[in-house]
């Protein structure tokens, strides 16, 4: 937790500047912090499920979507399931460097890449094709807004991903776990958007 | 209480979980209607808190990683707060280190006043205090002779000195806490769970400050 060392002779000496960093062996500093910014985020996106299952309960006729639109159940069922199986090869991917095997570190971070970048194509192609706006009553704000804020998420999570991917095509990150700290905490919060766009999913799309 | 989402492993753990919950909702939903899928989904959540607490409370096992020296040198490990300046955890130091080349690193944790100032990291006057209480223990370890420093470690004694293992290459430790009527480590056990969980000699040593006054 502390690191503040007393040497003898050296004891009585002023300290200036802000206080001793405050660190643990219980869980690293990276580990942590991904997790706080998980905590962070699971009350974020509560916000907007909150106000989308408020928008759903005082909707008024108690139909949703509320008519004429329609949500693409199927196409999203598709991509949640490319999304999902993104989660599988980033697992493949650090599974792969636990055991010294970087051409398949190499492998499932391309892999994932390539199935986020494929998630958010379809998520813009959706939008392009669903005949309602965000302008378009409460349904269409929250809609988006919702939708939206997980795209983001995905964004974000690619643009780390693309990080680690570069490291690993120069030879970075090795089998022990302070070495590939750089995958893991992606990997992470890949899961953590993976599991809200499950979450999203079946709010949104199926129930 | 333990971490359940402590590497990624886990959270692909948790990834699974949750999809195979979904599927069931999606299923259920499309076979019936909605209202079925939400009840569904509601149970699920419930059930999965609940099994999460439950999986979460107590803690793993687990070995503290210890460093090795190898030039030669003894090494000891003193953990110690309150009872670190003692007459009796003077005279074990002495005692261990007696015609050796003995090097002693005295940890002293840092004891939030309550949880809610540990939580907070609210430990500046804890610290301050274990400071002035490790450099008075140093001084009377020069005074036996023999060469020493010290370090103000994790609140938890157990924390402390797996940290310090990291970095000082140790060959026993002594662990001094207050007599067991009185002691808070002994109550947690501490002791106890040093030994199970590092491979080396571990000594615990009583101080009973009270005494030690009474009769200077």
């Amino acid at each position: 937790m502390e690191s503040a060392t007393v040497a003898l002779g050296h004891a009585h000496e002023e300290h200036h500047g802000p206080p001793e960093a405050h660190q643990s062996s219980r869980i690293d500093r990276q580990t942590l912090g991904i997790l706080l910014f998980i905590v962070s985020e699971v009350m974020l996106f509560g916000a907007f499920f909150a106000a989308y299952f408020f928008l759903r309960v005082v909707v008024d006729p108690p139909t949703w979507p509320p008519e004429p639109y329609e949500l693409p159940v199927a196409v999203a069922g598709i991509n949640t399931a490319i999304l999902v199986s993104s989660s599988f090869t980033i697992h493949y991917a650090l599974e792969s460097i636990r055991h010294g095997n970087r051409a398949g570190l190499r492998l499932g971070l391309v892999l994932t890449l390539l199935l986020g970048a494929t998630f958010l194509f379809i998520q813009v192609n959706e939008y392009a094709h669903i005949g309602f706006a965000a302008r378009d009553l409460a349904f269409g704000s929250i809609f988006y807004g919702l939708t939206g804020l997980h795209g983001a998420h995905v964004f974000v999570g690619l643009a780390l991903l693309s990080f680690a991917t570069i490291r690993a095509f120069r030879g970075h990150f090795g089998p022990e776990a302070k070495d590939h700290l750089g995958v893991e905490v992606p990997g992470i919060y890949w899961h953590f958007v993976d599991v809200m766009w499950i979450i999203v999913y079946v709010s949104v799309y199926i129930l | 209480m333990h971490n359940p989402l402590r590497s990624e492993a886990d959270a692909f753990r948790w990834v699974v979980v949750i999809g195979a919950g979904a599927v069931a909702v999606i299923a259920l939903t499309l076979l019936t209607r909605p209202v079925f899928g939400a009840i569904l989904a509601a149970a699920l959540i419930g059930f999965g808190i609940g099994v999460t607490y439950r999986n979460s409370r107590g803690s793993l096992p687990r070995t503290v990683e210890v460093t090795r020296g190898g030039d030669g040198k003894h090494r000891l490990l003193v953990v110690a707060n309150e009872t670190v300046g003692g007459g009796e955890l003077l005279n074990e130091i002495g005692e261990r280190c007696r015609d050796r080349d003995c090097e002693v690193l005295v940890v002293t944790p840092a004891l939030a006043g309550s949880r809610a100032a540990h939580w907070a990291s609210e430990i500046d006057e804890a610290m301050e205090l274990a400071r002035q209480r490790m450099e008075l223990s140093l001084i009377a370890i020069r005074e036996l002779g023999l060469k020493g420093r010290g370090e103000i470690g994790d609140s938890d004694p157990n924390v402390a000195i797996e940290d310090a293992l990291r970095t000082f290459p140790a060959d026993e430790i002594v662990i001094s806490t207050h007599p067991p009527e009185r002691s808070r480590w002994l109550e947690r056990g501490v002791v106890e769970q040093a030994r199970e969980q590092i491979d080396l000699p571990i000594t615990h040593v009583v101080v009973d400050l009270s005494a030690e006054h009474t009769v200077s």
